[in-house]
């Protein structure tokens, strides 16, 4: 009786743990998600209002001082990363054409790498590292050292006055970018396969001018308005909530901040690149 | 009975599982200057952001003239909040702007006023503030008391009818610490508006507050003027003030009023009834005059080299010495009647004269005064009064109010000094 009992309660006990295990492991997926989901509605809220604060007065100067902080001041390291980009294609591609005879196609295929893909997504990454950290961090110490606290007392509406004016300048300055990197890019790649390797200069100016369309360059372009506000709403949130954090607090809290945003933002870079491209083939 | 101005009435605010405001009732009324006094960590500045709207009552109301702010209309709430101003403790100077900037930028993002009008009130609060050589640093170029007073100059910027000071004096050396509180005393009666101050300057607080709030186990304990909380048994005197008393002989290098009632209780106690003693008041004449045309920094400095000097002479022979307000030091000689205290008052003067003058010499040539508008006298004035145990301090203090008479003066003047 006793053996038996003892049998049925430690099973009992078994089967119990384990439902706790179940129980435990599904509630902390549903948390992540909530909080994934409540995230991502506050990030939007975030995002709208900061938009529709952009039209308000007093704020191009504001613009035209973040696009050069965003844009003009990344213009530099966007060249030489692209012009490297465009010199490794040419190689590659030069290399790997040759072996079928089709070394014309090099044009091509470093134009529409480059328009398509790489254009949009590597200046999106460099200006996230460049610049959006830099956000990140700004916003966040502008937040745990009660600068956006004191705005609010002086009735200034700190979304108009910090967010806005860097979302705008990022939907204008990304686009600007990948249109340099684009060019650059492939100026990079005639170096590499026509001055070093010996391509005929006329067939890759030919080629790049059979293949590109307007949809490619538009499609390009587009991709990188889409990367523009993800990247920036992700750094001007993470700043902006920085004191909100559960895992730090205070400077480190500004560390962390900025690291999310820097990692978040590549993330869905990536993921939104395979997304939006599947819709506009 | 006048409505407040701000009223909370059951107020508390929670952290997470910290209760930090448990039942606070508290009323503010308008164009005084209350103090919120307290302990670091006792929740001072919660109670501030509270008023300001950065904070939200857990529980309880805050009522604004009467009215409940949970009930006001949105742009009742914009107006409310419109004629507010707040200090931080932190200053919350903008790091990426200069100090000009950061004083116009109130006036830049909320008014239509045209950049000339606004450059001539941003000008005139930094040189009322003395910030005129910092104007294009960054605040990270400035000292912490430059800073202070450059978040100061932004807070009065927009003339507020509201005005929120968190800790203004916090990093001040002594000397600006009275600056400072005697500017936001000097401001206030000059624009007339409402100073709501946490702070820890006691007793200088006093000299300038009308009513002073004691924040004490998350709830207000006292309200009422700097005089009752003098008389105000509770643990709060002997925890709170007694500890920041003991850090407020900086400037003066006297007793607070409070300290000075104390001892004085405890000699007159060991004393007969007939047995007096003797009281003397010196009072620096026209202390607002001399600041408004040296500036604080220079007005405050001389005060306190006329309580050394007082201190010095008169603490040898057993005497007391507190500043009872802003420019006047009693001082208490226990053992003496009055006319030893007049001989010892001579001697005073002589002293002064000869080496006190010396030093005052000194000083001046220490100084530029190629800035002074118009000629500054300074001119100290005392009176002997007698006292007896059985009598209350107060006359014999009034007494020598009454009794006081020039006994140095000098005039200060670009050329240089007329004795």
């Amino acid at each position: 009786m006793t053996a038996s009992n003892g049998c049925s309660t430690g099973e009992k006990e078994e089967k119990q743990s384990l439902n706790m295990l179940i129980l435990k492991a599904f509630s902390a997926v549903g948390r992540a998600v909530i909080n994934w989901v409540d995230t991502l509605g506050s990030a939007t809220v975030f995002l709208f209002f900061a938009l529709w604060k952009t039209f308000r007065r007093r704020q191009l100067s504001k613009v035209i001082n973040q696009i050069y902080y965003i844009g003009a001041r990344s213009t530099g390291i966007i060249m030489l990363i692209s012009l490297f980009t465009g010199m490794v294609l040419g190689l590659q591609s030069y290399h790997a054409l040759t072996t079928f005879g089709a070394e014309g196609a090099v044009g091509t295929l470093v134009a529409l790498s480059l328009i398509r893909e790489m254009g949009p997504v590597l200046s999106a990454i460099m200006i996230t590292a460049r610049a959006g950290s830099a956000i990140a961090a700004e916003i966040g110490i502008q937040r745990i050292s009660e600068q956006i606290d004191a705005l609010h007392t002086m009735r200034i509406d700190p979304l108009r006055h910090i967010v806005s004016p860097r979302v705008a300048a990022a939907i204008i300055s990304f686009p600007l970018l990948t249109t340099v990197f684009d060019l650059v890019g492939m100026v990079g790649g005639y170096i590499s396969s026509v001055l070093l390797l010996g391509l005929n200069h006329g067939v890759y100016i030919n080629s790049i001018q059979a293949s590109v369309d307007l949809k490619d360059i538009t499609d390009g372009l587009i991709k990188s308005v889409v990367f523009a506000v993800i990247v920036v709403t992700v750094c001007c949130y993470q700043g902006y909530f920085a004191h909100m954090r559960k895992d730090s607090h205070g400077a480190k809290a500004v560390g962390m901040a900025t690291t999310s945003a820097v990692v978040i933002s590549c993330v869905l870079i990536l993921v939104s690149d395979y997304v939006v491209t599947s819709l506009l083939i | 009975m006048t409505t407040p101005l701000i009223e909370f009435r059951d107020v508390t605010k929670c952290f997470g599982n910290r209760t930090v405001l448990e039942g606070v009732n508290l009323k503010i009324y308008e164009g005084e200057i209350t103090t919120i006094i307290g302990l670091s960590g006792a929740g001072k500045s919660v109670l501030l952001k509270h008023i300001i709207g950065l904070l939200k009552p857990d529980r309880g109301t805050i009522f604004f003239r009467g009215k409940p702010i949970a009930h006001m209309q949105k742009q009742e709430i914009k107006e409310f909040f419109s004629k507010m101003s707040y200090m931080f403790q932190g200053n919350a100077l903008f790091d990426s702007l200069t100090v000009y900037e950061n004083i116009a930028l109130p006036l830049v993002e909320t008014t239509n006023l045209k950049k000339d009008k606004i450059h001539r009130r941003v000008m005139a609060r930094v040189k009322q503030t003395e910030l005129t050589e910092a104007i294009h640093k960054y605040p990270s170029e400035l000292s912490g008391g430059m800073q202070k007073r450059a978040a100061l100059a932004r807070a009065l910027v927009t003339d507020p009818q509201i005005v929120l000071f968190d800790e203004p004096t916090t990093g001040q050396d002594p000397v600006r610490k009275n600056a400072i509180l005697s500017m936001i005393a000097q401001y206030q009666k000059k624009f007339g508006f409402t100073a709501i101050m946490v702070s820890h300057e006691i007793p200088d607080v006093y000299f300038i507050s009308n009513r002073v709030l004691a924040l004490y186990d998350r709830k207000i304990v006292f309200q009422g003027t700097p005089e009752e909380l003098e008389e105000f048994d509770h643990p709060f005197n002997d925890e709170v003030i007694s500890s920041l008393e003991s850090l407020q002989k900086e400037l003066t290098g006297l007793y607070s009023r409070r300290q000075f009632k104390i001892l004085n209780s405890a000699h007159l106690k060991r004393k007969r009834s007939a047995e007096p003693y003797a009281i003397v008041v010196f009072t620096l004449v026209d202390m607002n005059f001399i600041i408004a045309n040296l500036g604080s920094d220079l007005a405050y400095d001389a005060l306190q080299r006329m309580c050394t000097y007082i201190d010095k002479h008169f603490g040898v022979i057993g005497g007391l010495s507190a500043r009872f307000s802003t420019s006047e030091i009693v001082t208490m000689l226990p053992h003496s009647d009055l006319e030893e205290a007049q001989n010892i008052l001579d001697d005073f003067i002589k002293d002064f004269e000869g080496e006190g003058i010396e030093s005052f010499w000194n000083w001046i040539k220490a100084n530029k005064w190629e800035t002074i508008a118009e000629p500054v006298t300074f001119t100290i004035v005392a009176g002997v009064a007698e006292g007896t145990p059985v009598t209350k301090i107060e006359n014999a203090i009034d007494l020598a109010k009454a009794n006081q008479k020039e006994i140095w003066s000098a005039k200060v003047c670009r050329q240089g000094v007329n004795v």
